[in-house]
């Protein structure tokens, strides 16, 4: 039993470090992680909420960990299309799991590095021994969306609430029009500049001269690689099955570079450049929830679990999309440098190398930056290029493209994937007679131009 | 099993405690008391009536396990003369923690028939038969109170097995008891049953296993058991602290364990103490989670044909609950057709789920030396490996090859307290029966002396029984649950 589990009651923190210094920090580690199949919006998930999602995933973690009960440090997660009745959406999903009650959980939002942001900040907490363990996780539901009320029929609304007189109420409903009644569905759309992600991230492509050809052949490697690993049972201690799918329903692996040339653009249609944004080389709308357990070496061994890998460290970015030149997409291509820099390493010491893919684009626009003198040197301030990732290195396993991408969800999906596979990689290694650290970089791009990367280390 | 259906999952825990065992409560389970409507509408009322005029099946509500209830209600009857009969009857009696050699059952113990009295169980200690002639006082003192037999109530024969060397008339008199039991099983009404331990000689009337045998039979837990003699081959095993966990302190592995059989088997035994390893296939890992969480186990997503299910098995027992006591092998499939319709693929399928898993994981374990202190492994056979049954070539030949397996595998266990034993359910309530065609399962279902299927828990607790510690000298039994079938022994 760990001390925080047995001493004082819920909330009280009595002395509670078990080998950290206080004030100091000591490593964070990846334990194991669980997630559902992700669904095409509409498919399988359709009736399911945000808190469903997330209550199972929650659940199969537990299962999978013997967590039955236990008051684990706590738990962070998020969602991106939230409803607002879900202002505590894990808390609530804590409280509807197989966890003890007493378990404390916050909600995050980051747009799409939702789910990254809240296994950094949870492993920051424990690397400062303010928790021995924690629980980050992302859910969304594109099906299951909020829908909004017009502003003005929605302020109407409030005002009739107000109004004290019969007078009153006719005033403010004499106000409405039948137009106002229309709902606003929720959309992917850049508040500050009405564009869509996908538009966006056209532009970024037509910048950076991006081909089709290119697009769509890391489309298909991506479906390639998730099924294969699929088919090896990668996923085994990674997913648990949700309302019957069992696998990752936007997964394609027989697909083929014919296929995918034969789908029309969908993106990019309005610009000089021809447009090679298709269905194919961009993510679909997707629901799923994802989570990951953390924890100090000393819960691990109290609950004879094995580190997988260590959360060394992070860097978030952001890039002013609006009036700037760079892509809404592109953050990541700074953050990472930055992080790198500080660990004095460079991307050849990386053995796994994990992208998002949000659109195909996405990912070798930001290759395409690293491997630039001219964005090396004006916009990084580096002597050169800061460098090229080996194509047997980046998303190994596939990732969003293949797997699908419920916003708040992917970080958890991409860093239990790659944790698991630097613990494995390690133990191969060491089986061999050899050992040297294996390391592991994440990155995720997300709306209103920010990006998170974060550092792994296999343990 | 290892079907890809989903299920909601059984149940969450809301307490410290496992939450109830599915299928122990056929009353409060909608899932189970729409399975048998027959048996419901047959209870009171007009259709009672009208069942009894025309002389149909009228199967009893049987008597299941409730943690805390008595062990038998109401007064238990030992006939039989000698001094392994007193030693019984003297132990049932004694109170608990009384001394000697075993804690005492503090059962309200009558020696000679009393007129009037409503007897719980009645145990016939027939260890001491000589010659034929020597069945008549106890069999027709019995005779004159089983009609007083409570509802559920109990018989139990203890006796000892005929053996080539004996003298003749010992030999026919120790056979006798076989023909006498299976006879009077069949004979007994209102959910009572009749079943016998079978001590093998040079082993006390007194060792653990005949008094774990014992325990099981006279119990609600031994429900769905009819019929059925069970030998007891050596006095190993051991008692447990408290008869109601006696799996306190155990690791147990369940293959299979998402839904059904393997779900209630992972309750039974969690609710007798042990922690659960749940296993089953990576798809039905939605289900598996639940029965996981239901009992405070750990869920493990793993298919058993996989070359390395015995090593992952053994590391994920070891790593999380630091060791591996009982191994159950319950998954298993169907693939049903008559032989000359089968394919290669149907025929290893079943016998790849059903036997060849079982015997590899098995045999991992035994060689990585991970089974140290008294083992059970308990495999599930089936009725159709006894009796045969057609369209089921494969099925058969599997369930059959378990009994075999378990047979030469307790050899093996022993050196280190171990055993292997095998559990051989008939008809049995399940997902996979309740596809079979309803009035061939209406049928089916009464073909039994109990007349009626049983629930996934009454082999539960058959499993558990075999795997408690008390089973150490039950070496390579199997032991039916199928309410005295009428096919087969």
């Amino acid at each position: 039993m760990t001390p925080s589990s047995t001493l004082g009651d819920p909330g009280t923190r009595v002395g509670d470090h078990s080998g950290a210094v206080p004030g100091g920090t000591r490593p964070a580690y990846v334990l194991g992680g669980n997630r559902t199949p992700f669904a095409r919006a509409g498919g399988r998930y359709a009736h399911a909420s945000n808190l469903d999602l997330l209550t199972a995933a929650l659940d199969g973690l537990v299962a999978r960990h013997g967590l039955q009960g236990e008051r684990v440090g706590e738990v962070a997660a998020g969602a991106v299309l939230k409803h607002s009745r879900d202002f505590n959406l894990t808390r609530e999903a804590v409280l509807g799991s197989a966890l003890s009650a007493t378990t404390p959980a916050y909600d995050v939002q980051q747009a799409c590095a939702t789910g990254l942001e809240a296994v950094v900040g949870l492993a920051n907490k424990i690397r400062l021994g303010q928790l021995e363990s924690a629980v980050a996780g992302g859910v969304d539901s594109a099906s299951d969306a909020p829908v909004a009320l017009n502003d003005r029929l929605r302020r109407a609304l409030l005002d009739l609430r107000r109004a004290r007189t019969p007078q009153a109420r006719l005033a403010v409903l004499a106000r409405l029009r039948p137009g106002d009644l229309a709902p606003e569905a929720p959309t992917a759309g850049e508040p500050r500049t009405g564009l869509s992600m996908g538009e966006h991230q056209a532009i970024t492509t037509a910048q950076w001269g991006i081909t089709r050809a290119a697009q769509d052949e890391l489309a298909l490697r991506s479906h390639q690689r998730l099924g294969a690993a699929w088919d090896a049972g990668v996923f085994d201690d990674l997913v648990t099955p949700y309302r019957g799918l069992v696998r990752d329903a936007n997964l394609r692996a027989d697909t083929s570079l014919e296929k995918l040339a034969a789908l029309k653009p969908v993106f990019g249609r309005g610009l000089d450049a021809p447009a090679t944004m298709t269905a194919g080389n961009s993510t679909p709308l997707t629901d799923g929830a994802s989570t990951v357990l953390l924890g100090s070496r000393e819960w691990a061994a109290e609950h004879g679990l094995t580190p997988w890998a260590a959360v060394v460290d992070a860097e978030v970015a952001a890039v002013d999309f609006v009036h700037g030149e760079d892509g809404l997409l592109l953050a990541p291509a700074f953050a990472v440098p930055r992080l790198l820099a500080r660990h004095g390493l460079a991307l050849e010491d990386l053995d796994l190398v994990e992208i998002h893919e949000a659109f195909a684009a996405t990912v070798l626009c930001t290759l395409a930056a690293w491997e630039s003198e001219t964005f090396g040197r004006e916009r990084l301030g580096l002597d050169g290029a800061f460098g090229t990732v080996k194509e047997d290195r980046l998303n190994v396993h596939g990732s969003s493209l293949a797997a699908g991408h419920p916003f708040a969800a992917t970080g958890g999906r991409v860093v239990a994937t790659v944790a698991q596979e630097l613990h494995r990689r390690r133990a191969e290694l060491r089986a061999a007679g050899e050992d040297r650290p294996v390391r592991a970089l994440v990155s995720v791009c997300a709306a209103g131009g920010l990006g998170v990367a974060a550092l792994l280390e296999a343990a | 099993m290892t079907t890809t259906t989903p299920r909601p999952a059984l149940h969450r825990p809301a307490t410290d405690r496992p939450g109830p065992v599915p299928g122990s409560d056929p009353g409060s389970d909608p899932a189970l008391t729409s399975a048998d409507a027959y048996l419901r509408l047959v209870q009171a009322g007009p259709a009672a009536a009208v069942a009894r005029r025309l002389g149909l099946p009228r199967p009893p509500v049987l008597r299941r396990h409730v943690p805390g209830a008595p062990l038998v209600e109401g007064p238990v009857l030992v006939l039989g003369r000698g001094a392994e009969a007193d030693a019984l009857a003297g132990l049932l009696a004694a109170a608990p923690a009384a001394g000697g050699r075993a804690d005492g059952w503090d059962l309200d113990v009558h020696r000679h028939p009393t007129e009037g009295l409503r007897y719980g169980a009645v145990v016939l200690a027939l260890t001491g038969l000589e010659h034929p002639g020597d069945l008549a006082d106890p069999v027709l003192a019995l005779a004159g109170v089983l009609r007083r037999l409570a509802p559920a109530g109990r018989v139990v024969t203890v006796s000892r097995p005929a053996r080539a060397g004996d003298p003749p008339a010992r030999a026919a008199a120790r056979q006798a008891v076989d023909g006498f039991l299976r006879s009077l099983a069949k004979e007994l009404r209102g959910g009572a049953t009749g079943n016998g331990v079978v001590v093998a000689d040079g082993v006390d009337v007194l060792a653990p296993a005949v008094l774990g045998t014992l325990r099981f039979l006279l119990s609600a837990r031994s429900a769905f058991v009819d019929g059925q003699l069970l030998p007891v081959d050596s006095g190993a095993g051991t008692l447990p602290a408290d008869p109601e966990r006696p799996l306190e302190g155990r690791v147990a592995v369940v293959t299979g364990a998402a839904r059904g059989i393997g779900a209630a088997i992972a309750s039974v035994l969690a609710r007798d103490g042990a922690r659960v390893v749940a296993v089953d296939v990576p798809a039905a890992g939605e289900a598996l989670a639940g029965v996981a969480n239901g009992v405070r186990g750990t869920a493990l997503a793993l298919d058993v044909t996989s070359r390395d299910a015995g090593r992952r098995i053994l590391e994920h027992a070891l790593a999380r609950h630091g060791h591996l006591d009982v191994v159950v092998h319950n998954a298993g499939i169907t693939r049903d057709k008559l032989l000359a319709n089968t394919t290669p693929d149907r025929w290893a399928s079943v016998l790849a789920v059903n036997v060849e898993a079982p015997l590899r994981i098995t045999e991992h374990l035994l060689a990585a030396g991970a089974l140290t202190d008294a083992p059970r492994v308990v495999a599930l056979a089936s009725t159709s490996g006894i009796a045969g049954n057609r369209g089921q070539t494969g099925y058969a030949a599997s369930k059959a090859a378990v009994m075999g397996m378990v047979a030469a595998t307790a050899p093996l266990l022993a050196a280190v307290g171990g055993t292997a034993n095998a559990v051989a359910p008939g008809f049995v309530e399940t997902e996979m029966t309740a596809r079979i065609p309803a009035l061939t399962r209406q049928v089916a279902r009464r073909l039994n002396t109990l007349q009626q299927g049983g629930l996934p828990v009454d082999v539960a607790e058959a499993v558990a029984f075999l795997a408690s510690p008390a089973a150490g000298g039950i070496l390579g039994q199997t032991l039916r649950v199928c309410g005295q079938s009428m096919v087969g022994r």
